[in-house]
């Protein structure tokens, strides 16, 4: 009896799939625009970081129009699923395609490996290919500047950072953050909490609300909901949004200023040269100068000549008479990690496994 | 009148073939009423999850190849199972398969590189059983409740695999993971994306297939699990079955952990606990705890992940719609398994009298 049931699975499974087989032979006579495919760790719907990559995509789509055809697939977990999307995409005909988190890269490259005809672009990670490139944005400037605003407007001094992963991305955030905060005020202290995941609303806010139970006065983060913001707006606290325009989203004042991304920015020059066939491969790193990072607009609370002050802070970052990780810093354990005068070099910044002095917290 | 459930005298086997087909039915149609709220064709979209599980050779491997940990972790529950031990600690011992091959990898260096694999596979497996022995010695002496231990302690060792991924075991480069396993250490592949862990898990199917219908233990473990009484005045060691059952059942989920972690992520990394170990637990129950069953049941299983990122291509529908077909496609064929055991009746009222 069993034998006959599994009998009839198996032609059951065999019918579907050779009719499957039929369609997709159908549907690959049409002449399709240049098709692009997308990757995101979450839903768009986060108001986080695969919503501000969708924005990034949906910019693309509007500078193109009919010209191409976007491919997304969301809520793709950071495992051997990546390498099924991936190449489903490659199926569909993607000639190009993003995937939009760190722990993707292995995936990635062992797709493009197997795909020389079709580009990869890689956000966050460190590997690349001939037909794989990887790229990402100098948020730390952008966190420097909102660090300032915090400092600023922190009446106890007391600032706190709901933190994911203690990896060199986000620590680089929490010293740039706290480095902007003490520029304005000397004594001012950022207390983290890890959180250990990139999405989890609850998480997120209980973080945030260890941090407000320490009596920390403005709350930033690095993960990819609105919740600890909200947490903060709910105790009458402050906040430093993330990716998207928080101040919009909560329409809370209370949210001081957002580092945001404009993936746009990189995606439509990408599509362009592939469309072009003039695609290189890079490691790309884009500072503010590139318009792939930018400051949301600043709440109301905070004083317009301060306001300026930040933007004059921008523009010399721009132009490159300042930089955020230029010596001496010191960590905080009071060693020197960069000497006065000097530079810190990409290589330091991308290995970043310490906090400046002013952090509480380990990095381990 | 009214209708009633009447147990059947005895098992049919045009009933045994015909309630998982109806109960298939029955999720496909209401798998359809959510689809055509969602304004997607019906049709389309389940040819489209077809298309994305078996639509081409590389689609068809990749079903295998998640077919292979379901199909592991359906036959380590379903062992515990057999003695009616709630073991649905599965996802817990295959974490802690993937750490052991990960701890052989990365620290055993006095182990020659071509027998890393093996050596790895095989602590994997040690692990996975010692994690599972703990709720069977404590049901086994003390009658401590197995469904809360087994569920608590995958919480354990997902979050023991978290620090050792995060911080102790963490590559000095890069985010999250371990680093990646050597080379030399790699499964071989067998057809495509196919790799070596298939044969590991058809032969174990073959093996406990033997176990559990030819041999003494097998039998011992059946009527434990119907008949504990009885099997105490059989002379049967109840506590001594419990245990062994339960460092099989450990050493099979520690060994899909250990494969896949070998096979697929090369470390121990973010995705770990992917969910094979619950996803066994429906394998077993619905193959009645027959691993040749159970190997359709995967596939199925496995075809329903592997189809589901279609929907998003094709039919452009929230990766959340293929998770609500997979849970539809479930309810129907569990429930309907009442329909082998008892038959409805209708019941009219002069009947009644």
């Amino acid at each position: 009896m069993k034998k006959l049931s599994v009998l009839l699975v198996l032609l059951l499974v065999i019918t579907v799939s050779a009719f499957a087989q039929g369609q997709t032979e159908m549907s690959e006579e049409t002449d399709a625009p240049f098709k692009v495919g997308v990757i995101y760790v979450s839903s768009p719907g986060d108001f986080g970081y695969s919503y501000m990559h969708d924005m990034g995509t949906k910019a693309a789509e509007e500078y193109f129009g009919d010209k191409i055809e976007v491919i997304r697939m969301e809520n793709v977990p950071e495992n051997d699923s990546a390498a099924r999307a991936l190449e489903q995409l490659v199926d569909e005909g993607c000639k190009i395609i993003f995937a939009n988190s760190y722990n993707y890269q292995d995936y990635v490259l062992q797709v493009a490996k197997e795909n020389p005809d079709v580009y990869f672009e890689h956000c966050s990670g460190y590997l690349s290919n001939e037909n794989m490139s990887n790229y990402f944005g100098r948020m730390y400037q952008m966190r420097y500047l909102s660090g300032m605003i915090a400092g600023k407007m922190s009446p106890t001094g007391k600032l706190g950072y709901v933190g994911a992963f203690a990896i060199p991305e986000v620590i680089r955030g929490i010293n740039a953050f706290t480095l902007g905060a003490r520029a304005v005020n000397p004594d001012a202290t950022v207390t983290v909490v890890w959180t250990n995941t990139w999405f989890d609303p609850s998480l997120e806010r209980q973080g945030a609300m260890a941090l407000l139970d320490q009596g920390v006065d403005v709350v930033a983060q690095h993960q990819d909901t609105t919740e600890p913001a909200k947490a903060a707006i709910a105790e009458g606290k402050y906040a430093i949004g993330y990716n998207a325009d928080f101040r919009a989203i909560t329409e809370s004042d209370n949210v001081l200023v957002s580092p945001m991304w404009d993936w746009g920015n990189y995606m439509i020059p990408e599509i362009q040269a592939a469309m072009d066939g003039t695609w290189e491969t890079q490691s790309y790193w884009g500072g503010l100068e590139d318009d792939m990072i930018s400051l949301s607009p600043v709440s109301p609370l905070v004083p317009a000549d301060f306001v300026a002050q930040v933007e004059a802070a921008k523009d010399m970052i721009a132009a490159g008479e300042m930089d955020v990780f230029w010596g001496e810093i010191k960590d905080n354990e009071g060693n020197v990690r960069q000497a006065a005068g000097e530079k810190m070099s990409d290589a330091d910044m991308l290995s970043m496994g310490w906090f400046v002095e002013g952090v509480i917290g380990s990095t381990n | 009148m009214r209708l009633a459930l009447e147990k059947r005298d005895k098992k049919s086997n045009s009933i045994a073939f015909m309630v998982p087909l109806i109960s298939f039915i029955v999720s496909l149609l209401l798998g359809a009423i959510v689809l055509v709220a969602s304004k997607a064709n019906p049709f389309e979209a389940y040819a489209a999850m077809a298309r994305g599980a078996f639509g081409n050779a590389r689609r068809l491997q990749y079903t295998i190849v998640e077919a292979i940990p379901l199909l592991l972790c359906g036959l380590s529950v379903g062992i515990a199972f057999r003695l009616r031990f709630w073991n649905i600690g599965a996802e817990g011992q295959y974490v802690w398969g993937a750490i052991g091959i990960t701890w052989v990898m990365q620290f055993w260096t006095f182990v020659p590189d071509a027998m890393l694999l093996p050596v790895g596979l095989v602590v994997g497996m040690i692990l996975g059983a010692l994690w599972a022995g703990i709720p069977g010695v404590l049901k086994a002496q003390w009658s401590v409740d197995e469904t809360l231990t087994t569920l608590m302690l995958n919480y354990v060792a997902i979050g023991f695999a978290e620090y050792l991924y995060i911080k102790a075991w963490k590559a000095p480069l890069g985010n999250l993971g371990t680093p990646v396993f050597p080379d030399s250490a790699a499964f071989s592949t067998v057809w495509g994306k196919i790799h070596g862990g298939l044969f590991i898990a058809l032969v174990l199917v073959v093996i406990l297939w033997f176990v559990q219908y030819k041999t003494r233990w097998g039998f011992e473990l059946n009527m434990i699990g119907k008949n504990p009484t009885a099997a105490k005045y059989q002379g049967v060691s109840i506590r001594r079955n419990i245990i062994l059952a339960l460092l099989v059942s450990g050493a099979i989920a520690g060994l899909a952990g250990s494969i896949n972690t070998a096979a697929i992520a090369h470390r121990l990394t973010k995705g770990v606990n992917s969910g094979y170990g619950f996803t066994g637990i429906i394998i077993a129950w619905m193959a009645h705890l027959n691993p040749f069953a159970s190997i359709v049941v995967a596939i199925v299983m496995a075809s329903l992940t592997t189809g589901a990122a279609a929907l998003q291509i094709a039919m452009k529908l929230p990766e959340s719609m293929g998770e609500v077909l997979q849970g539809l496609v479930l309810i129907p064929l569990l429930a309907g398994s009442i329909f082998n055991e008892y038959r409805l009746i209708v019941i009219r009222k002069e009947a009644a009298k």
